[in-house]
This record gives C-alpha cells, sequence and structure tokens, in this order.
C-alpha cells in the first residue's frame, strides 16, 4: 500500500465495534470480565469436579458399606466394619509390607539420584546438560510397560543378569543372596529384590528432577567457601550441600513414596505371591467382589500420602517442585 | 557471581552419575536386541541368533493391529478434549485472581497426584453405580482426566512469561477479543499447546494403570502388552511391539523438548 491510499482513507480515532454478535459477545465480556472467567472455568471444573471427584466420593463413601460374607451381596448400610477388616492380620501385613518397601525405594532412588542430579546442575554446560537433561526425560516418559518387560528380560534366570554373573566367577554370590529369607526366592524375578529393583529403577527420574531442581539453586560459591573454611568434601556434604538438597529429594519422594504405594503391575509381573495394597485393591474388587474392602484399602495410601505432604510442605518441599 | 565455571567435576561423581545414566539407559536398549533373536520360548542371553522374521509376523497379527488402532484413538480424542480443558483452566488461572484459584490448581494436579490405582477404581465403581457399560468412552473419560494436568501445567508456564500488556495493546489497537485471542494470544501459545499435546498423547498412549479399570474387554497396547507379561502367548512378537512403543513415544518427547527448550521451563518434567 502507498503512503497516499493510507492517507486518502485516515483511520477514525474511535473504531466502530465490530458490531453482530461477535461484537456484542467481545464487548460483554470486556465489561464483565467475571462472566468470561466463569464461562472459560466452567467446563473444566465441571468435568474433574464430576468426572473425578464425583467418582472418589462414590468409591469413599462405599467405603461405609459392608459386604455379606454368606450372599456376596453389598450391603448399603453405613457401617466402620469394613475398616475394621483392614485391621486384620493379614491385611496389617500387606500395609506394613508395602510402605516398608516405599520407603526403601524412596530412599535408595534419593542415592542414586543425587550424584546425576549433582552432575547435572553444577558440572554439565551447554551441550551436556542438554544430554543430561534427555537422558533423565526419555526414561521417565518411556512406556512404563516395556520397561517392566525389559527387567523381566535381565533378572530371568536364563537372562542377562546370570550370564553376567557367570563370566564375573560370581554366581555364588547371588545364589548365597537369593537363599537369604525374606529377600530371595527361586530367581530374582520372583523376589523381593527383583521387585526393589525394579520399583527404583521406573521412579528414579522422578526423584532425579527436583533433586537437580534444588541443586540449580544451590551457588557453587557456597561449596567453595566450605572447602576454603578447611572442611573435608565430606563435612561440605553433610553441611551445606545435603541440607539445602533436603526440600528437593522430599519433593522426588512424594512421587517415589506414592506411585509405591499405589503400584500393583509392578509386584505382580516381578515379585512373590505376597500382595501389596494396589494388588489387594485390585483383587478385592475383581476376583473377590468385595468393593468396600477394596475402598477402604485405597484410603490407606490417601491417609498415608495426606500425613506425607503434610510433612512435605513443613519442610518446604513444594518450593522445590 | 557464580565462581563455578570451568571446574573439573571429581572422578567418584563422574563415575556415580555415568553408572546412574547407563542403569537408567541400557535396560530400554536391551529391548531393542531382543526384538531380533531367534529364541522363541526364553529370554535367553546372548541370543542364539538375530532374524528380522519376528517383524513380519507382528505386521500379520489382527490383534496387535487391533490395540495399536484403539490406541491411537483413544489417545487423539483424550487428547483434544484436555488441550481444550486444560488451555481454559491455564488462561482462568494466570490472568486473572479470584477466590478459590489455589483450589482450582489442587483439582486438575490431583487425578495425577493420588495413586493410579484410585483413579481407576474409582472410576469403575462410579461407573458400576450409574450403570455406564464400558465403551470407547469410558477409557477416553479417564484418560483425558489425568491428561489436563499436562496440557495445563505447559500452558500455565507459557501465560506466565507472556506479558498481559501485549493483550492490553491489541485491544487498545482496536481488537477485538476473539481477534485478540487469534491472533496474539494463540500464537503466543502455540508452541506450548503442541507441546503439552504431544506429551499428553504420549501420557495417554502409555497409560495402563486406569486403563485396566475402564476398558472392560477391549484392549489398548499396553493392555495388550500387560496380558502378555502375564500369559505370554508368543515372546518374540511382545518383543518387536516393545520395540515399537519405545520408538513411538521417543518421538514426541523430543519433539515436546524442542518446542519448549527456550522457555525457563521445559516440558515434561511435570508427569
Amino acid at each position: 500500500m502507498t503512503i497516499a491510499a493510507v492517507q486518502s482513507n485516515p483511520a477514525p480515532a474511535i473504531l466502530p465495534g465490530s458490531g453482530g454478535m461477535r461484537g456484542a459477545l467481545s464487548d460483554l465480556f470486556w465489561r464483565r470480565p467475571k462472566l468470561l472467567l466463569l464461562l472459560m472455568l466452567l467446563p473444566p471444573v465441571l468435568w474433574l469436579g464430576i468426572v473425578y471427584i464425583g467418582s472418589l466420593f462414590a468409591l469413599l463413601a462405599q467405603s461405609f458399606f459392608s459386604i455379606d460374607e454368606f450372599s456376596g451381596l453389598i450391603n448399603r448400610e453405613f457401617t466402620l466394619k469394613t475398616y475394621g477388616d483392614l485391621f486384620q492380620a493379614a491385611n496389617l501385613d500387606i500395609i506394613l509390607r508395602t510402605v516398608t518397601m516405599a520407603a526403601l525405594v524412596t530412599l535408595a532412588s534419593a542415592i542414586v539420584a543425587f550424584p546425576i542430579a549433582y552432575y547435572a546442575a553444577r558440572y554439565a554446560r551447554g551441550r551436556w546438560k542438554a544430554l543430561f537433561y534427555l537422558g533423565v526425560m526419555l526414561p521417565l516418559w518411556s512406556s512404563y510397560l516395556v520397561k517392566i518387560y525389559a527387567w523381566k528380560l535381565i533378572l530371568a534366570k536364563e537372562g542377562i543378569l546370570t550370564w553376567l554373573l557367570a563370566k564375573l566367577h560370581l554366581l555364588w554370590l547371588l545364589d548365597a543372596w537369593l537363599s537369604l529369607p525374606i529377600v530371595g526366592g527361586n530367581s530374582l524375578s520372583v523376589s523381593f529384590t527383583g521387585t526393589f529393583i525394579v520399583f527404583v529403577y521406573v521412579w528414579l527420574p522422578f526423584m532425579i528432577l527436583p533433586v537437580q531442581a534444588a541443586l540449580e539453586r544451590v551457588p557453587g560459591n557456597l561449596v567453595e567457601a566450605s572447602s576454603d573454611l578447611g572442611a573435608s568434601p565430606g563435612q561440605t556434604f553433610r553441611n551445606v550441600l545435603f541440607p539445602l538438597a533436603l526440600p528437593g529429594i522430599v519433593a522426588g519422594s512424594i512421587f517415589t513414596f506414592s506411585l509405591t504405594l499405589g503400584d500393583y503391575i509392578i509386584p505382580q509381573i516381578i515379585g512373590t505371591s505376597r500382595l501389596f495394597i494396589g494388588q489387594a485393591v485390585y483383587s478385592q474388587q475383581g476376583t473377590a467382589g468385595n468393593i468396600p474392602l477394596a475402598a477402604a484399602f485405597t484410603v490407606v495410601p490417601i491417609v498415608i500420602m495426606g500425613f506425607y505432604l503434610w510433612g512435605a510442605k513443613r519442610m518446604g518441599a513444594f518450593d522445590a517442585l | 557471581m557464580r565462581s563455578d565455571r570451568g571446574q573439573r567435576a571429581p572422578l567418584g561423581l563422574k563415575i556415580a552419575a555415568a553408572c546412574g545414566l547407563l542403569f537408567l539407559h541400557l535396560p530400554i536398549l536391551l529391548i531393542f536386541v531382543y526384538a531380533f533373536t531367534t529364541e522363541e520360548k526364553s529370554f535367553v542371553w546372548p541370543p542364539p541368533g538375530l532374524t528380522t522374521q519376528w517383524f513380519a509376523v507382528t505386521w500379520n497379527r489382527p490383534d496387535v493391529w487391533e490395540a495399536l488402532s484403539l490406541s491411537v484413538r483413544v489417545a487423539a480424542i483424550s487428547t483434544a478434549i484436555a488441550l481444550v480443558l486444560g488451555t481454559l483452566c491455564a488462561a482462568a488461572v494466570s490472568q486473572t485472581r479470584f477466590f478459590g484459584r489455589e483450589a482450582i490448581s489442587l483439582l486438575v494436579i490431583l487425578p495425577i497426584a493420588l495413586p493410579g490405582i484410585i483413579t481407576g477404581i474409582a472410576l469403575r465403581s462410579a461407573f458400576a453405580l450409574a450403570d455406564i457399560p464400558f465403551s470407547f468412552w469410558t477409557i477416553v473419560l479417564g484418560h483425558a482426566t489425568f491428561c489436563v494436568v499436562v496440557v495445563y501445567n505447559n500452558a500455565v508456564a507459557r501465560f506466565r512469561r507472556t506479558s498481559g500488556s501485549m493483550i492490553e495493546a491489541s485491544m487498545d489497537l482496536g481488537a477485538d477479543g476473539f481477534q485478540t485471542f487469534r491472533h496474539v494470544v494463540l500464537p503466543n501459545i502455540a508452541t506450548a499447546l503442541l507441546a503439552g499435546g504431544m506429551l499428553a498423547f504420549a501420557l495417554s498412549f502409555d497409560e495402563v494403570i486406569v486403563t485396566t479399570f475402564t476398558a472392560g474387554q477391549q484392549q489398548t497396547v499396553p493392555i495388550w502388552m500387560l496380558e502378555e507379561l502375564i500369559r505370554p502367548r508368543q515372546r518374540p512378537v511382545t518383543n518387536v511391539v516393545a520395540m515399537v512403543v519405545v520408538l513411538v513415544t521417543l518421538l514426541p518427547i523430543l519433539l515436546a523438548y524442542y518446542l519448549t527448550r527456550d522457555g525457563d521451563q521445559i516440558a515434561g518434567s511435570g508427569k
């Protein structure tokens, strides 16, 4: 467009409204931003409110029903009997086993994650930083079942781990470990050790990311100052790095802990026949048809995570997320 | 001033970090080797021979194709729903302050913060109470619910970096609300939405825990794999499918990373 063309048709100082339905709607939203906000929030809140919160309440309500032991029918009257069933020795065993596993998995993930997170946060630069980031992100997003399957291949009796140990003449070590009570078994893929390794593997990226985020915020000269003042590397780690990384570790532990509490597929595929909470929920609602007890079982991880989140919040973990 | 540039890492730390990364990657690489093994009955290592015949066998299996088609359709529709709901929610939460804002962000994050089995069994018992039979849409209902958070996280991060004065400038220059959305807001958030959409797609494509409760007799790819893991029928076919699944999920993640890598928050950190 030439200058003359613009000059011959100057725009008015105040544009007319665009008119029609669209203009009217646009003006209405401008005058009443609350209405626009309401219209924007309505679909997501309705969806999540009805589909998700609605289902959660439907589930929780059922935990106050009970099952008639003779007919197998669900008795829809308020009772705390189902919660009482949770405290039977067998069920307490399941809860204790799951919480112990979750705690161990969390601890091990923190130990394995720390060097990766620390190196990525403090030493990796440019291209290496991107590589580290993708190196954590790709395993995080690769298929959960494929990861479990890969470990089934590794831990199988005829698999790569046994082969490797045989080459290193260390088979006696594996046999000694497998003959131990509780952690042992016929082969690694049907033992608690196997379950533990796979849990650590699958949830590890969830620990690395928040720990790295926390360590990124630690200025490097703090570590130098500590060593200038005569601290050994061990002392620097204990008194400077670890306290500053702790909120990140706690943030990561929320994931590792919660995910282990609720998982039922890993212990089913790689593990013993002794149940975890997730498996108990699954079998109660499926084969046993005892939905009230299944619902009561799901309340256990919710309550444990409630306490865990409350404690984590007090340690400032949410700022590290 | 940070004084830690150009320093060398202690050897022990280097080794520990490298071992950690190897621990994360070697098992996945192993899948690629097993897809070519000639062994049919066991997981024996090293593979007695290499072959590509299992790719042809897998290609001719109708059950694999059906599962793949169902997974892709579910993921596409769930992603579309999550894109709309997640963007609306992110726009509302980041542009304005209102009573209950915190509660809304909690509501969005909850489906992914609580263990998947709780979401799954809650949906199943709700379907049972309301007498809804299992169908394509019951799977979508579950998937869209937890995909919203991925889109929401990406969109919120982008909205935070987009200055509100641009919208005001557009309005001052005479654009109405719809024009502003079309020509100013949308181009700004487009890559974040694309990244969020891809992650949502990958999340839905891979989901198994909630799906076991909402699928009934239908088989998505993860359900098919789970079935094969519990009751193996033809192990080499499982190997090939596992390899293809790894490759299929790899692409959207890499793309999402390249779309958002200039930002201060990169997509994917909030799975």
